[in-house]
């Protein structure tokens, strides 16, 4: 009797929660296909009216609350100096969290599948909107930037470098470039890759700063424990994680004349085993092994930057910003010693090309306040800001060509021997230099594995490991459409 | 004696007197029941949803989502990621819980004695326990960087320099069992010696007098009658390294290559940083099924040792 009852009660349970679930699964895919979409479409219409009636105002949406989500990086650390007067300025209350870079994006996600339009504002990079874009979570800004009531008369979108502005731009569809389309978010700052080298290091040797990647492993054979047990050539990303792909490895892969996917009968196929692709790897799998660390397989940006800066490493293969953080006076023992110059290329090739990684702020689909979290982005995209974050708060390397042409700031980066004339020389060519299609970070997890299985000698040839990376690529991207 | 029915009369009186008593004091057995059943939807609720999530193609990727069947299933059996998951998860769990278990009980008897040192050993040896394991395997990295690390140092004295550490994917397993002992072993320890302190003095009081060696006594008294406790220790050891995450995503996340990618991390690199929801499921499932069995055997087991322990 008693086991009974007690299955009957257990029997109930499991049905009432199958039942809610099964309601609650029912509700959202109805939800996500009509109700959402056309809420956030009449909330840009709503924005567009409120600010139609007196025109662009700072104080246009005086009173309104906004939640921003930061990632823990000098780019917020000069933002959350500024709210107090951006709240002055607009009346607009911020309420922002900021969160470690690792679980960074982890909560981005998951907020921002919740549609609850918390946070109205967060920080992103130019390869998460081709996540983001796909998946209809974040908003379409060009109604925004082209609306004059909605856009201050001084924001100037025309002086954002193109290629900058071009990584947050896209049409959403797989395999075509960035550069074109709505506009998903706006540049706080961005990088570009070089190389930069302990000067002292090289002058005390007579060295030259190695042009090519001949003369960069060259070079490396003969700084090899330059200053004793320890020490090594070159410092660069190794971990197993996208982010060791982005920098110096995909800019000299695109220097090579290979590329990660090109579009064939209307489907994206990864050509990563190309004859371009298999000796650019060869050569900088012979670079890890003649002149990396022997930590390299667990190194992120930051600890090969701190290992330049240790005078432990030679040279830093990596983003220009990476090696001023240990230049600046004090941050290191190496400071006044380390100088840049534009990243080695294969012998023969001319043109120089440097993929780009930006933090921008882009806004919530769903957000609720998208008037006062337009005015956020504008206010800390803005010129005034822009130029004050590079002074005050050394935010480097901004998008904002005014900021570059200003003679102050000048005056601070001539300081740092050869960065002004690399950044010169590099972002003619720098652009994002991946296809963007919405599977990035696991086509480019994969390859980081792969890279490291390579270095761990667990194929027979670098020709074998990038087959079976194309192989795992093609069947992360196989039900992508590019048309 | 048989127990009459109530007949139709008699229920009718006992329902009137029944609905007499307060709604408060009726409902009581139901609020005293309230928290543990919440916990219990909380439990159940998300195992529930995982099961039906992993019939799906769920993705942060797309705003609708369709049930597939078994398919995440069986492309999860099919995959040689899989099995090399369950292969790592296996060598970890029995690396770790091996190791510890026996420099666990070694320390333990060693501290057993009490004197001036154990004392203070019993102290300091508790220190990694409260160090979160993120944190104790970001110092770990530290000390083992090549450049600046102290355990380089230290192994230059032997000469050896450049030992590749979680670099390699050779040493990889290695050095990830070496932090999770460093963080763990301290448990061990702590469950080894309540047992060791509760043991019954008279046996051991006979077998020394009756001329029983050191070893002859470790064998035949302390270690039957230390088995629950060992037991006990296996069974949390067992369990939180099979599902080990944070020691190794902080370390390598995995890697090199994917020397260490267990089911926890598989699990997490294919629902967070791939967004596949649907795909990422069967693995945690899978290992909730792996540890539910070996938790129930060894459960089993313990509730044996400890009659057997009690001489019933």
């Amino acid at each position: 009797m008693r086991l009974t009852f007690k299955l009957a009660v257990s029997v109930k349970i499991v049905l009432v929660m199958c039942f809610s679930l099964f309601i609650v699964s029912c509700g959202k895919k109805e939800q996500d296909v009509s109700g959402k979409q056309a809420a956030t479409d009449e909330a840009v219409i709503q924005a567009q009216q409120a600010a139609g009636v007196n025109g662009f105002s700072w104080d246009m949406a005086k009173g309104a609350k906004i939640k921003v989500l930061l990632n823990q990086h000098m780019y917020a650390e000069a933002i959350i100096k500024k709210i107090a007067d951006f709240t002055q300025k607009t009346g607009i209350e911020v309420d922002y969290a900021i969160t470690p870079e690792e679980n960074y994006f982890d909560k981005v996600t998951t907020s921002l599948n919740s549609r609850s339009g918390d946070p109205d504002i967060f920080m992103t990079g130019a390869y998460q909107i081709w996540e983001y874009g796909a998946a209809n979570f974040i908003q379409d800004l060009t109604p925004f930037i082209e609306d004059s009531n909605l856009t201050g008369p001084d924001y100037d979108i025309a002086d954002f470098y193109e290629g900058v502005l071009g990584a947050c731009r896209w049409d959403l569809i797989p395999g075509h470039k960035t550069g074109a389309g709505p506009y998903w978010g706006l540049p706080l700052g961005f990088e570009i890759y070089s190389l930069a080298y302990n000067k002292k290091v090289f002058a005390d040797r007579g060295l030259a700063v190695p042009k090519t990647m001949e003369e960069l492993i060259e070079i490396c054979e003969k700084l090899k424990e330059f200053d004793g047990r320890g020490t090594y050539p070159i410092a660069f990303r190794g971990s197993r994680n996208w982010a060791t792909i982005h920098p110096g490895y995909m800019s000299t892969f695109a220097n090579y004349g290979a590329q990660d996917f090109v579009i064939e009968n209307c489907k994206l196929v990864s050509k990563v085993n190309s004859p371009e692709s298999v000796k650019m790897t060869e050569d900088w799998v012979k670079l890890i092994k003649v002149g990396g660390s022997p930590s390299w397989s667990s190194y992120t940006w930051y600890q090969a930057g701190a290992d330049l800066g240790a005078g432990k490493a030679a040279m830093l293969f990596d983003a220009d910003i990476n090696g001023i953080h240990q230049n600046w006076k004090g941050a290191s023992k190496e400071t006044g010693n380390i100088a840049w110059a534009v990243m080695p290329l294969p012998a023969g090739q001319q043109t120089l090309n440097s993929n780009l990684w930006t933090w921008a702020l882009a806004m919530n689909k769903s957000s609720k306040n998208k008037l006062a979290a337009w005015l956020f982005m504008q206010y800390f995209t803005g010129k005034e800001y822009a130029l004050w974050a590079s002074l005050e708060m050394k935010s480097v390397d901004p998008a904002r060509a005014s900021v570059w042409e200003n003679s102050e700031f000048k005056k601070m980066m001539s300081q740092q021997s050869g960065y002004l004339e690399t950044f010169k020389a590099t972002i003619n060519g720098t652009r994002i230099l991946f296809t963007p299609q919405p599977h990035f970070f696991e086509t480019t997890t994969e390859w980081a594995a792969t890279l490291q299985k390579i270095v761990a000698g667990q194929y027979d040839s670098v020709q074998q490991g990038m087959d079976e990376l194309k192989e795992k690529m093609d069947e992360a991207v196989e039900y992508l459409k590019t048309e | 004696m048989k127990t009459q029915m109530p007949k139709a009369a008699d229920k009718a009186t006992i329902n009137s007197k029944y609905l007499k008593v307060p709604f408060l004091v009726r409902a009581r057995p139901y609020f005293i029941m309230a928290p543990a059943l919440l916990i219990t939807i909380g439990i159940f609720y998300p195992f529930v949803a995982a099961i039906y999530y992993s019939l799906t193609n769920y993705s942060f990727r797309s705003e609708t989502y369709n049930f597939v069947g078994l398919k995440n299933w069986i492309k999860m059996a099919t995959s040689p990621e899989f099995w090399h998951a369950i292969l790592v998860t296996g060598k970890y769990a029995l690396a770790t819980t091996g190791s510890e278990m026996l420099l666990g009980l070694g320390i333990a008897l060693l501290l057993s004695k009490n004197n001036f040192f154990t004392k203070i050993l019993k102290v300091v040896l508790i220190f990694p326990l409260m160090v979160a394991p993120v944190i104790a395997t970001l110092i770990w990295q530290l000390m083992t960087n090549n450049s600046v690390g102290i355990l380089e140092k230290f192994l230059n004295l032997f000469g050896i320099y450049n030992f590749p550490w979680a670099s390699s994917a050779k040493t990889a397993l290695f050095t990830a069992t070496v932090i999770d002992m460093w963080v763990y072993t301290p448990f061990v320890i702590i469950l080894i010696l309540a047992g060791i302190q509760s043991l019954p003095k008279s046996p051991f009081e006979a077998a020394r007098i009756d001329g029983g060696s050191a070893w002859f006594t470790f064998k035949n008294l302390t270690l039957p009658m230390l088995k629950p406790y060992m037991y006990i220790a296996l069974i949390f050891r067992l369990m939180a390294s099979l599902q080990e995450f944070a020691i190794i995503f902080a370390l390598t996340k995995g890697g090199p290559g994917d020397t260490l990618m267990n089911l926890s991390i598989t699990g997490y690199t294919t629902g967070f940083a791939f967004l596949k929801f649907g795909q990422s499921l069967p693995y945690v499932l899978t290992l909730w099924l792996i540890i539910y069995f070996i938790s129930r055997k060894l459960v089993s087991k313990w509730l044996l040792v400890q009659k057997t322990a009690a001489g019933n």
